[in-house]
């Protein structure tokens, strides 16, 4: 008698469970789609998110932010989203030839610039600064797309840097100077505009910076394709363009 | 051991309780095996072999070492006094004692930064008068594990304290020794097992450490680098160089932790 609750108790979970499942991966579900975005694109999207939502018909925008070499990986390996939005022109490439994603278009571009606690205390002016094994100084780590395009800019300035950490992503490095443990660190312009207030940003010479350039795609296995496409021809607009402008990105 | 196994033999488990552990067992052995089978079995070694593995393995196990002295020497005291002596704020002591363990660790990275970095709380006094800064150096990684893993150590020697029969401690007393002979020649051998499976688990943590260690003491290839950044580092360019390492940081802690377990936990 107690075994034969037992297993009712236990079906009745697994129908739950199963009912669940079914709406998780079911489609025509037209009020939302799912964006994973690069983490460098944190404040823009949020603010695009709410934009296309009262422009786009109440298609409600669901975020997800990480670093663009994450958000390839999550795709690759089946997760469910709509759109990419990334910082990295490879890591879309290889999603297009995996053919997980069509037709990327570039919508914003970004410079590189060094971040110093307010009132620069160690005196930092500019890239030579980097070689001064004195400082405490940060770059985001080579596997990274800012840690690249640091590196890139050092070698055209032809400073030999002296680094004290690698950080694995742009904003934890950012942290790092925020807290003045770090005396300089080269991130992205759009990270120091919205870090306003509690870094500074020095500007990088313009012959030696580097362009970080950001394509979005709608991705093939997309389950709302056409309001994707929606979102895609928003952040292309000149009105997405101008919310991307607002927080430091230029165009592409 | 083989009286053990007599006794489950002749004991009968309730019809749910098998299939239950089994499910538990595979929760955990799916996910390994997935490992295993993606693994680059032919470039094992030369992925490996690389000093920037090496740096990191080398930096982890001193680490992690030094984290568990550093835990013994003020943990073990701590559980007794925990588990000894009655005081008002003994409770709070022990929740404060276990906050690292629920707080996410990036928040522990942060909290020790506030507290021991340049700018910090002790940390800024420190450095100004003596230059001497714990935030990037291996140090840093040694502050970072010891706060994370202690709350193991401390928690596990507690409570194997409290289990422990006192009145060998009492009889000692009577017959005249002085408390430190009690504490070293009764009530720590008597702890041991409680005291080694503690360091075990504070090891282990402190060797998978990855969120207070990149937030309180970055990340520097030889200097702050541990596996556990390697690997996280590696996921982003290089999966196959990922799975390698991660499979490397398995076999060192299963080579360390089987035959403390087989030698400490089975008499």
């Amino acid at each position: 008698m107690r075994r034969r609750v037992t297993w009712r108790i236990v079906v009745a979970l697994l129908s739950v469970l199963g009912a669940a499942a079914c709406e998780g991966t079911g489609d025509g579900d037209d009020g939302r789609i799912v964006v994973f975005a690069a983490a460098s694109l944190t404040e823009a999207f949020g603010e695009l998110a709410t934009g296309f939502r009262t422009t786009g018909g109440g298609v409600a925008v669901e975020l997800n932010l990480a670093g663009s070499p994450s958000l390839r990986t999550q795709i690759l390996n089946g997760a469910s989203a709509d759109v990419f939005a990334s910082a990295d022109p490879s890591t879309m490439t290889e999603l297009v030839g995996a053919g997980a994603a069509d037709d990327p278009v570039d919508f914003a571009a970004n410079r590189l610039q060094i971040a110093v606690p307010p009132g620069n205390p160690a005196g930092v002016r500019g890239l030579a600064d980097f070689a001064d094994p004195r400082l405490l100084l940060g770059l985001c780590a080579e596997e990274v797309p800012c840690g690249t395009l640091a590196r890139n800019a050092l070698a055209s300035a032809a400073v030999t840097p002296s680094i004290d950490t690698d950080e694995p992503d742009v904003r934890s490095l950012l942290t790092k100077v925020q807290a003045g443990e770090l005396d300089a660190g080269i991130v992205y312009r759009s990270d120091v505009l919205a870090a306003a207030g509690t870094v500074e940003g020095i500007d990088v010479p313009p012959e030696v910076n580097a362009t970080a350039t950001y394509p979005i795609a709608v991705l093939t296995e997309a389950a709302n394709p056409d309001a994707a496409d929606l979102f895609k021809a928003y952040v292309l607009s000149r009105e997405g363009q101008a919310v991307l402008a607002s927080h430091g990105f230029e165009a592409p | 051991m083989s009286t053990a196994r007599k006794r489950a033999g002749q004991r009968r488990a309730p019809w749910l309780i098998v299939p239950l552990a089994a499910l538990a067992v595979a929760y955990v052995a799916v996910p390994f095996a997935a490992l295993l089978q993606g693994a680059p079995w032919n470039d094992m070694g030369e992925l490996v072999g690389q000093p920037i593995v090496t740096d990191a393995l080398r930096l982890s196990m001193l680490t992690a070492f030094a984290a568990t002295g550093i835990s013994l020497v003020v943990g073990v005291p701590l559980a007794w006094v925990l588990a000894r002596l009655r005081f008002p704020g003994r409770s709070a002591t022990r929740a404060l004692i276990t906050l690292p363990m629920v707080l996410p660790p990036v928040v522990g990275g942060a909290a020790l930064l506030f507290a021991f970095g340049r700018r910090g709380l002790l940390g800024a006094p420190v450095y100004d008068s003596t230059g001497f800064l714990l935030p990037f150096s291996a140090w840093g990684v040694v502050a970072a594990n010891t706060f994370v893993a202690m709350p193991f150590l401390v928690l596990t020697v507690e409570s194997g304290l409290r289990a422990a029969d006192q009145r060998f401690e009492d009889a000692a007393a009577t017959l005249g020794a002085s408390r430190w002979a009690i504490f070293w020649r009764v009530t720590v051998p008597h702890a041991a097992p409680s005291i080694v499976a503690g360091s075990v688990l504070c090891w282990a943590r402190a060797l998978g450490e990855f969120g207070a260690t990149v937030t309180f003491a970055g990340n520097l290839q030889g200097r702050t680098q541990t596996m556990p950044l390697a690997v996280f580092l590696a996921l982003e360019s290089d999966r196959d160089a990922a799975i390698a390492l991660s499979l490397l940081l398995i076999a060192v802690s299963l080579a360390v932790l089987v035959p403390l377990r087989d030698r400490w936990l089975t008499a």
